[in-house]
């Protein structure tokens, strides 16, 4: 266990916290929205487009990406490794993530650290469901079938 | 400011979280959600870091107005019905699979790896395959 702690130190995992927190606070107290990334992103693919005011939903995503570049270029941190799953388990993974999250009207951001603040019972639901579910699947891919994901 | 600073810098923020706490790991992801085997559970911290933040934040807003908006753009649901638990366990096994969640999955495009761009594709595929079927 202890390796695996040193993966990420501790003070950076906070301060990563208190950022994501700070920034979804920030969009919901300046501009009243969740900052779901997956409603944010996937309301940018509907056909036809529900929402008219797409601009910042784009300057979003756009931050998310630059910021992650800035963070690693500001703190000389590495680039973390790849996922290291096959091309079927990649396309599965993606399906699985697009559709559940959009069944479910939700992600880890959306309702794990928005949703919950704002004590919506729907969230906390998700919020286990997804935690669970999650940990239930490592441990039948990785335990139960060996697979290497 | 308007809403587009707004919108930009909390994305900036969010990304330089996600790369920082190792949420953009899915290798240390995983580790996370390995409960049974070699357990990390540092990223329990990164969302209570989080929540530490909105919870009072959110709950200090929501009794007010937000400062650039009329009015706060909230979820019209409030019931806890199928799709919710059945969408959400979806997503938790997607989320084991591979070790991506949305956020940092879109992140991670920067890295220009390969697999990243694969997942993110799949994931908005799964996505139009959600909209095409309740529409």
């Amino acid at each position: 266990m202890i390796s695996a702690l040193q993966a990420v130190p501790y003070i950076s995992v906070l301060s990563g916290g208190l950022l994501i927190g700070l920034a979804a606070l920030l969009l919901f107290a300046f501009n009243g929205r969740i900052a779901g990334v997956c409603g944010i992103t996937f309301s940018l693919i509907k056909h036809p487009p529900s929402l008219p005011f797409t601009a910042w939903r784009w300057l979003f995503l756009a931050g998310l990406i630059v910021g992650t570049l800035l963070y690693h270029f500001l703190t000389n941190t590495p680039f973390p490794e790849p996922p290291n799953n096959s091309l079927p388990l990649l396309i599965a993974g993606g399906l699985l993530v697009g559709y559940g999250t959009s069944m479910g009207s939700g992600c880890t951001s959306g309702h794990g650290v928005c949703g919950i603040a704002r004590f919506s019972t729907r969230s906390i639901t998700a919020t286990a469901c997804f935690m669970l579910a999650g940990i239930a699947s490592v441990f039948v891919f990785k335990h139960l079938f060996g697979w290497s994901i | 400011m308007n809403q587009k600073i707004i919108a930009l810098l909390a994305g900036l923020f969010f990304g330089a979280g996600l790369a920082a706490s190792g949420m953009n790991d899915s290798n240390v992801v995983q580790g996370f959600l390995d409960v049974s085997g070699d357990w990390n559970p540092a990223l329990m911290f990164v969302m209570a870091a989080a929540l530490m933040v909105t919870i009072p934040g959110f709950q200090y807003f929501l009794r007010r107005k937000p400062i650039l908006a009329q009015s706060f753009n909230l979820p019209a649901l409030k019931n806890i019905d199928r799709q919710l638990v059945m969408g959400s366990i979806i997503f938790g096994i997607g989320w084991a699979l591979v070790g991506y969640c949305p956020g940092p999955a879109i992140a991670a495009l920067g890295y220009l790896n390969w697999e990243g761009i694969v997942f993110v594709l799949a994931m908005l595929a799964g996505a139009k395959l959600r909209q095409f079927q309740v529409t």
